[in-house]
């Protein structure tokens, strides 16, 4: 069993230079492998650096030191060290990546921002359309939203139509950054679904699961991260 | 006899001969503007200084001048011009084109063809055809060496938008010889297929603007146009009021405040020759429908 | 697009000094085609200076600006015949102001503005000139029934698309925009930017942006570079940038933005 997503020696630290140079140590040596279908959920106190893992993985925080290898069209790329197109491609293709905030798009409809991931890869617009809005009708999107910009929608729409844009596109692997954190009950249900459903058809995840029922419902796997002043 | 005082045509020898240069190069480089130290002249800028300066620097004792302005030998401004030569060149003048060697005009080219060895003397207020484009001077000189036409049928483009065909009807662009963009002077787009592989020399020149170009006996001069709205000359549902000739170009005349109008050749002397010749015209052959 | 491809743009220490007065300063960075690239900056940072440097606008002091020509490979668009750069800047290139009046020919209608680059390369029919203004005119979502119209007559967001049309024309395979969403109401700015992400997208052009509005950048831009005195102090992904600046002044840009 090779593994989708391997990390090896991750640091991470951050310095505010604004803020007298304070320099803010959060990972030292972090190490991880995900396999294809394992559901791997990160685990520990909050400002631990969680979402840094996931976020040196999805190649928005620059790594200090260490290898983040993600397997992206039959060869790995080091994450770490990629140029910036190789890293726009891994996204377009194997990683996808869902934050707790969805970052708004003036208008671009619901349906549209949803398709994008698609179009990006080259999907027929009419078809990225139509997977778009099936993918909305699952997170229990309202039909007469789908044409219109996300900006006004409540928080719990927004999440789902961040949830709807990355599970629309099968990335073979997933980021999960607190995916269920504003969601009522029916709507983690259809979360707890397409997470399960991912794994089931092979993609490697690495999550952030506040909600212990969700993190029970999904994770094949736990690892704690313990904080980097004492693992340094 | 030549006024005392004066040079032969005014300017004196080392003017025409600097002004002369000017002209070779021009007629070397078919329609390229040449730059020349133009003279104060004894009438204001737009009077025709360029024109003047020009036919003052070539003309010669033996030289038969003719002087038009908007096709007529006896307006203002011809008759002031061919006085101002007659005067100080002592030179002999005609109204007939075919016995001018020289004919300076305002607006114009005469009905009659011109023949080899006669130089026709364009009187020019603006010489660069690209300046509505482009305000500064190196700029437009960028373009014309480079050959940066495209956008001159902007204005044609802009023409057909708002009137539904090109209604730039005079002082419309033109290409010599397929290099240099120049522009003919206001005279009417009527005009301009008469420029083209004329056996005459053409030569023009702009007093305010410092600026000679010549377009060479039999050169090739276009008219620029687009593929689906060619050049076009004007027409006219009339024929010539008093000679009734269908091939020249017609001025209006309002004839009285009753709305009555005639249409009469703008080229007094070509149209004075038909008539001379027994030609005639609605008013002539009938004089009770017009009012001449 | 393979990947090695070639860059499309590649500058190479570009710098620019006024007399003694540096405008920007051994400026570096490649570009390929889909690409856009954001430059941001206070003003006074030499984001313009460098735009016009790397876009035939402005010599360099030093330093080299190389063009993948379509027909004849890299080559330094201040080394080239001037005829040449100029076609480039007429058909390959496109430059959108700041201010629509500085790139738009105000004197004539909104359709011959945008046919003007065709018949700049030689277009001689009439009716196809009308009908591809026309189609841009819509790419634009502008009012074909205003094609007649003096650009004076258009709203200023409405000015500035057309002098988008007016550069897109002629297919070009890279565009140069000073803070293109400059002096616009936010309402009509999203409008742009919207539409701007979109051709932009559909095009595959490659683009490089200068703004000072951060915002702007991330939704336009896949790679940024931030500039001070002239001087480029960070440069990568755009959320890399934004999300975790590492230059004291990046961070302080990003600090300062207000989030309503």
């Amino acid at each position: 069993m090779t593994a989708m997503v391997e990390v090896e020696g991750l640091a991470k630290t951050f310095t505010l230079h604004n803020q007298g140079g304070v320099r803010l140590p959060v990972l030292a040596g972090f190490d991880l492998a995900v396999a294809a279908g394992e559901c791997v959920a990160l685990h520990g106190p909050s400002g631990i650096g969680k979402s840094t893992v996931l976020r040196c993985i999805y190649g928005n925080y620059r790594a200090d030191r260490g290898r983040i290898l993600v397997r992206h069209g039959g060869g790995s790329v080091d994450m770490a060290a990629a140029h910036p197109r190789g890293i726009l491609a891994v996204r377009r293709e194997t990683l996808g990546h869902v934050s707790q905030f969805l970052r708004v798009i003036p208008r671009v409809a619901a349906e549209d921002a949803v398709a994008e991931p698609l179009r990006l890869r080259g999907t027929d617009p009419q078809e990225a359309r139509q997977a778009a809005r099936a993918m909305l009708r699952r997170l229990n999107i309202p039909a007469a939203l789908h044409r219109l910009a996300p900006a006004t929608f409540s928080g719990g729409e927004q999440q789902r139509v961040n949830l709807a844009r990355v599970f629309v596109a099968d990335y073979p692997v997933l980021l999960l950054d607190e995916p269920t954190a504003s969601l009522d009950r029916e709507n983690r249900e259809a979360a707890i679904a397409l997470i399960r459903e991912a794994a089931g058809r092979g993609a490697a995840i690495v999550g952030i699961f506040h909600d212990a029922e969700v993190r029970a419902a999904v994770a094949t796997r736990t690892v704690p991260l313990t904080a980097a002043r004492e693992a340094a | 006899m030549t006024e005392d005082g004066y040079n032969f045509a005014y300017l004196d020898e080392q003017t025409k001969r600097m002004i002369r240069r000017a002209i070779l190069k021009a007629v070397a480089i078919p329609g390229y503007q040449v730059p020349f130290g133009s003279r104060e002249m004894p009438l204001p800028y737009g009077w025709g200084t360029g024109g003047i300066q020009v036919t003052a620097s070539i003309i010669g004792r033996d030289d038969t001048l003719k002087v038009i302005d908007q096709g007529a030998d006896d307006t203002v401004n011809a008759v002031s011009i061919r006085k101002f030569f007659a005067r100080t060149a002592g030179v002999a003048t005609t109204e007939r084109t075919e016995d001018a060697t020289i004919v300076q005009t305002r607006h114009r080219i005469p009905e009659t063809p011109l023949a080899a060895g006669q130089i026709l003397v364009y009187q020019v207020p603006i010489p660069e055809p690209l300046r509505w484009l482009e305000p500064r001077e190196a700029e437009t000189r960028k373009m014309h060496a480079l050959e940066e036409y495209g956008a001159m049928h902007v204005r044609l483009y802009e023409d057909i938008a708002r009137f539904g065909h090109i209604a730039t009807s005079y002082d419309y662009p033109v290409r010599v010889n397929g290099r240099y963009l120049a522009r003919p002077s206001p005279i009417p787009k009527f005009d301009n297929p008469k420029m083209d592989r004329l056996p005459a020399l053409q030569l023009f020149g702009a007093g305010r603007e410092k600026r000679i170009y010549a377009i060479p006996p039999h050169t090739e001069v276009r008219s620029l146009d687009f593929d689906d709205h060619p050049f076009e000359v004007q027409t006219w549902d009339e024929a010539c009021a008093f000679c009734g000739a269908a091939d020249s170009f017609l001025d209006e005349i309002v004839t009285d405040d009753r709305g009555g109008r005639l249409f009469v050749c703008s080229d007094t002397d070509y149209c004075g020759k038909r008539r001379a010749a027994g030609h005639t015209g609605s008013a002539t052959r009938d004089p009770e429908r017009g009012g001449a | 697009m393979p990947p090695g491809a070639p860059p499309l743009l590649s500058a190479r220490g570009v710098t620019k000094f006024y007399d003694a007065i540096p405008g920007c300063r051994d400026v570096s960075f490649d570009i390929w085609p889909g690409e856009v690239l954001g430059i941001v900056g206070e003003s006074g940072s030499g984001k313009t200076t460098m735009l016009n440097c790397i876009s035939a606008r402005l010599e360099p002091t030093s330093g080299t600006v190389e063009y993948a020509t379509r027909h004849d490979g890299p080559a330094d668009i201040y080394r080239m015949s001037e005829p040449v750069r100029r076609l480039l800047m007429r058909t390959d290139w496109g430059f959108v102001h700041q201010n629509p009046q500085e790139g738009l020919r105000m004197g004539v209608s909104a359709g011959a503005n945008i046919g003007e680059r065709l018949m700049a390369v030689g277009a001689r029919h009439y009716g196809n000139i009308r009908e591809a203004a026309a189609d841009w005119l819509d790419k634009v979502e502008m009012d074909t029934g205003r094609m007649d119209d003096l650009p004076f007559t258009f709203s200023g967001g409405m000015q500035q698309r057309l002098q988008i049309a007016r550069n897109l024309v002629t297919a070009p395979r890279i565009v140069f925009m000073d803070e293109p969403t400059g002096g616009l109401d936010v309402s009509v700015q999203a409008r742009l930017l919207d539409l701007l992400r979109g051709l932009v997208a559909d095009l595959g052009l490659a683009a490089v942006i200068v703004t000072h509005d951060l915002a702007v950048a991330r939704l336009l831009s896949h790679r940024l570079l931030v500039m001070r005195r002239g001087k480029v102090v960070e440069s990568g992904l755009t959320d890399q940038v934004l999300d975790d600046p590492e230059h004291p002044y990046s961070q302080l840009l990003v600090s300062s933005v207000l989030h309503p």
